[in-house]
């Protein structure tokens, strides 16, 4: 058996080997099982719907149900609006859903199909019935990656529910980005921890992280209610985690870029308190603060000993992480969050690798990378391949991605920690705690403790003792 | 039972109380969550074990990183089939054609990789954009001189069958293209496995056991120069008919050879694959050794299973796999370890497929076709199953549910074809029914 094909040399392609990035109704379909009682239609070929589900069970071990519009060849040529209804009814009929939520595909945006219309046709044509509510986002696959899919479907949410009149001041607006259902419900124990209610949106902490059922749920329990969300932009404050949330705003006014957060910032007046992803210290005090500045309460003991212990196993491990280099790679914001955090740790990020495009990442990797970010190859558009051509060429002692990566440290025999979406070759990739000191602290530990293994492992005494 | 969508009642039927006959090979029922992918996806799964091809997907990122190195489907040789090309197409692409782009693509890929041949997969929009796939292909291929052929897959014109279709219609290109090889008597090409596991190479040492000689398996461990002598074979032995079926069929009118539909699950299918071809070429010899074989095979197999059936005896199981045929081995692998069918289904099966499981299964037994979670749950809680037997998005409703689970499908680790694959198959059956966690399930 051969080993997989590697170049000689580093060339530039066209063409992208190995994708390091998923496509955007992905994305959408992952926001869109964070609403409560919320059914994903993707309103194209049956194939689209099946792929995503596919991975998604694979990474969450999670029935995921999507459906699909299912695209023949008359659909393409004569519109997809019976396709939708008719999609609309069997889903309705099927999971009584509270909500159902349209993703667009390549195909149906490629022939022109004006989904929100045909929806407000069949609110029309179904008033006076007992109908969910009914939204659409635009997530064609060759606009952006999957993570362009997620916050054009958290901005669609919002702008579809939240209501003028509402008033909520005694709640505070999360938008967690693509995180895991365990960082998720840390994020609402700490919101709560400090007096205040969250409106989490998404929040898949429980649909795509199921306890055991007594029964089988056609839609699982959870999400965001929909009665929350209503209330966002009565909210006190709203607080985004990541810099590389804004998406065009629906396509239609042209060349305005918005958040959910920034989105209800300048319709609603909801002060958005943005800051990294908090992994790591610096990061995660970000957070903190920006807790304390919008509810006035002190963090809580729970967090400073949080905080007191992360940086006593900074101490204690700082010696078998300090030089070593790192390959990132993942989406954006996941991205930055880890450099940010390894620099802190004294860990030299030799290569930052992500499938997106926004042009912007350098430029916020060197500012959250004080000590390493000006050698750091920042490795844009890109794809396993070219992160895989580099690392061979520079020799990393360790990884740090999805499951994806794999075989680039198989083939570099050096250890990879397992961080993001997908983990497709473990249990447990939905349980993985990123955020906050408590996910650092978590995440840390692995760290460390890969090159300790990775040490002991190629010792030729095998020792017992660090 | 409430059928949750009416369009469907006419494609599940129960053994015994139902009248009609199954529907079948019909599109899915828009918003029905059925477990099927799309056209790209049939040929995709066909073509992705040719491990010294180069497989390059014309579509936006998508359809190329949802099909990375997804499949168990192993090579003795070459990888490259394991790394996923795409030309990522971007809006300005799709705004103004992504002829230039995939003719860039080819040109780059082959000058780095050096395939054996290139497959190009058509996806959704290709088709919708008007790119002429086809006359880069031949363009690129009268450049570099590698057969370059394209295949047709935009994934909204049919259902996974007619990508299988496609994926035939491209091999029928590479096949008959190397005429100088004189292959020796007894020769076959296996249709329709893909090495899952390496469940190919189980095959292999049987049939070279035969002193039979197999040209090449259409498509595990496939490689291109072997394609190209495929149309010397005296006999096209196909598994997994649904795929394979177009091009055996094409074979037997273009060279005359002939085929057999087999399945090389359980003990009665494999032995049955091997008297097959046995019989096809007439030689007592041959037959003889594979009497032998499968007598020395089974009298291992069967005091070995023996253990695990004791403990799974009267237990009963759901299947519900993509073609119906593997289906039907399955019911009888499933006897063969004690063990009752209650539920029994596919993604693509058709009516003679159906009416072999309507034979074989008993009274009661559910038989559904194109079925969606909801259903799927639903019967296997009314049946009172205690095992799944699927794959991917089937695994999640079995456990949600406590119960044990056989993963069948492609990316499964664990050979099932063969007498030893039997007994794999009876070992995990045994350890996913009979594990201790299902106790806090109660």
């Amino acid at each position: 058996m051969d080993k997989l094909p590697r170049l000689k040399d580093i060339r530039p392609f066209v063409s992208t080997r190995n994708a390091c990035k998923l496509c955007a109704p992905l994305g959408a379909s992952v926001a869109l099982k964070g609403i409560e009682g919320c059914v994903p239609v993707i309103h194209g070929s049956q194939g689209c719907a099946t792929y995503i589900r596919r991975y998604m069970i694979s990474h969450y071990k999670e029935p995921v149900d999507i459906a699909s519009s299912n695209f023949s060849e008359e659909t393409t040529i004569f519109g997809g609006a019976q396709n939708l209804r008719e999609a609309l009814g069997n889903v309705i009929g099927q999971y009584k859903p509270k909500a159902v939520g349209v993703a667009t595909t390549c195909l149906s945006e490629t022939i022109g199909e004006d989904v929100f219309h045909q929806l407000a046709e069949v609110r029309k044509q179904t008033a006076g019935e007992d109908w969910p509510e009914l939204f659409t986002v635009s997530t064609p696959s060759y606009q952006g990656t999957h993570m362009d899919g997620f916050h054009a479907t958290v901005l669609e949410i919002v702008k579809h529910f939240v209501k003028d009149d509402e008033k909520a001041a005694d709640r505070l607006n999360i938008f967690p980005g693509f995180v895991s259902p365990a960082d998720i419900r840390q994020l609402k124990e700490i919101i709560s921890d400090y007096g205040i209610k969250p409106i989490l949106i998404p929040d898949f902490s429980d649909a795509l992280d199921n306890p055991l059922w007594d029964k089988y749920y056609r839609v699982p329990e959870g999400g965001t209610p929909l009665d929350e969300i209503c209330k966002a932009g009565g909210a006190v404050a709203s607080i985004e985690l990541g810099l590389f949330t804004k998406v065009a705003n629906g396509g239609k006014e042209s060349g305005l870029m918005h958040s959910a957060a920034s989105w209800l910032e300048s319709e609603h007046n909801v002060k958005n308190y943005k800051s990294l992803m908090p992994i790591g210290v610096n990061s995660s005090d970000d957070f903190f603060d920006n807790l304390t500045r919008v509810t006035g309460v002190e963090m809580p003991e729970k967090y400073m000993k949080q905080r007191g212990r992360l940086l006593d196993a900074y101490a204690d491990g700082h010696k078998y992480v300090f030089g070593k280099k790192a390959v990132v790679y993942g989406e954006e914001d996941l991205v930055l969050g880890l450099c940010s955090f390894l620099d802190e740790i004294g860990v030299e990020v030799v290569i930052a690798g992500t499938g997106a495009y926004s042009g912007r990442l350098e430029e916020e990797l060197k500012k959250a990378c004080p000590n390493h970010g000006e050698n750091m190859k920042v490795l844009g558009d890109s794809d396993f391949e070219r992160i895989s051509d580099e690392s061979h060429k520079i020799k990393p002692d360790i990884i740090i991605g999805n499951s994806k990566g794999y075989y680039i440290a198989r083939e570099l025999k050096i250890p990879i920690v397992r961080v993001g979406f997908p983990i497709h070759d473990r249990v447990g990739g939905q349980r993985i705690n990123h955020l906050g000191y408590a996910g650092t602290q978590e995440l840390f530990d692995k760290v460390v403790n890969a090159l300790l293994e990775y040490k002991q492992e190629n010792s030729p005494v095998g020792f017992k003792y660090m | 039972m409430e059928r949750l969508i009416k369009e469907r009642t006419r494609q599940i039927l129960t053994l015994g109380e139902s009248a009609h006959e199954l529907d079948c090979e019909k599109k899915s029922t828009a918003g029905s969550v059925s477990q099927r992918a799309c056209v790209f996806c049939g040929s995709r799964v066909v073509l992705y074990p040719i491990a010294d091809a180069l497989h390059l997907i014309h579509g936006p990122i998508g359809c190329a990183a949802y099909t990375w190195d997804i499949r168990g489907a192993m090579s003795s040789g070459p990888q490259l089939h394991r790394l996923s090309f795409s030309t990522d197409l971007r809006e300005k692409d799709v705004v103004f054609g992504g002829e230039p782009k995939l003719k860039t693509a080819l040109k780059e890929l082959i000058d780095a990789y050096k395939p054996k041949a290139a497959f190009v997969y058509s996806t959704c929009i290709v088709g919708v954009i008007g790119d002429d796939v086809e006359a880069v292909c031949r363009e690129v291929s009268k450049d570099t001189g590698i057969q370059v052929l394209p295949v047709m897959s935009e994934g909204f014109k049919g259902t996974k069958k007619d990508g299988y279709q496609a994926a035939c219609a491209a091999l029928s290109k590479l096949v008959g293209t190397d005429d100088k090889y004189e292959a020796p008597e007894y020769s076959i090409n296996i249709l329709g496995d893909f090495n899952l596991a390496g469940e190919l190479w189980i095959l292999q040492d049987y049939y070279k056991r035969m002193g039979v000689n197999i040209i090449t398996c259409l498509t595990g461990d496939g490689r291109v120069d072997e394609i190209r002598k495929a149309h010397k074979a005296a006999l096209n032995v196909v598994q997994c008919s649904g795929s394979m079926m177009y091009l055996a069929k094409e074979m037997k009118e273009k060279y005359g050879i002939p085929f057999k539909k087999v399945s090389y699950f359980g003990i009665e299918d494999m032995s049955e694959a091997l008297y097959d071809v046995a019989s096809h070429f007439k030689s007592d010899e041959m037959m003889q050794k594979a009497r032998e074989l499968v007598s020395a095979e089974i009298k291992e197999l069967i005091p070995a299973l023996q253990p695990y059936r004791e403990k799974l005896e009267g237990k009963k199981a759901a299947v519900y796999v993509g073609g119906a045929f593997k289906a039907v081995s399955l019911v009888k692998a499933l006897r063969l370890i004690g063990m009752q069918t209650a539920v029994v289904g596919s993604q693509t099966g058709n009516i003679d497929d159906y009416n072999l499981l309507k034979k074989l299964c008993d009274p009661g037994t559910v038989i559904v076709d194109d079925s969606n979670p909801n259903e799927l749950s639903d019967f296997v809680k009314e049946k009172g199953v205690d095992l799944f037997i699927g794959g991917v998005k089937e695994r999640p409703i079995a456990y949600k549910l406590g119960l044990g689970f056989c993963d069948h499908n492609h990316e499964r680790k664990e050979a099932l074809a063969g007498y030893e694959g039997m007994l794999n198959f009876a070992k995990e059956v045994y350890a996913s029914c009979t594990s201790p966690v299902w106790k806090f399930f109660k």
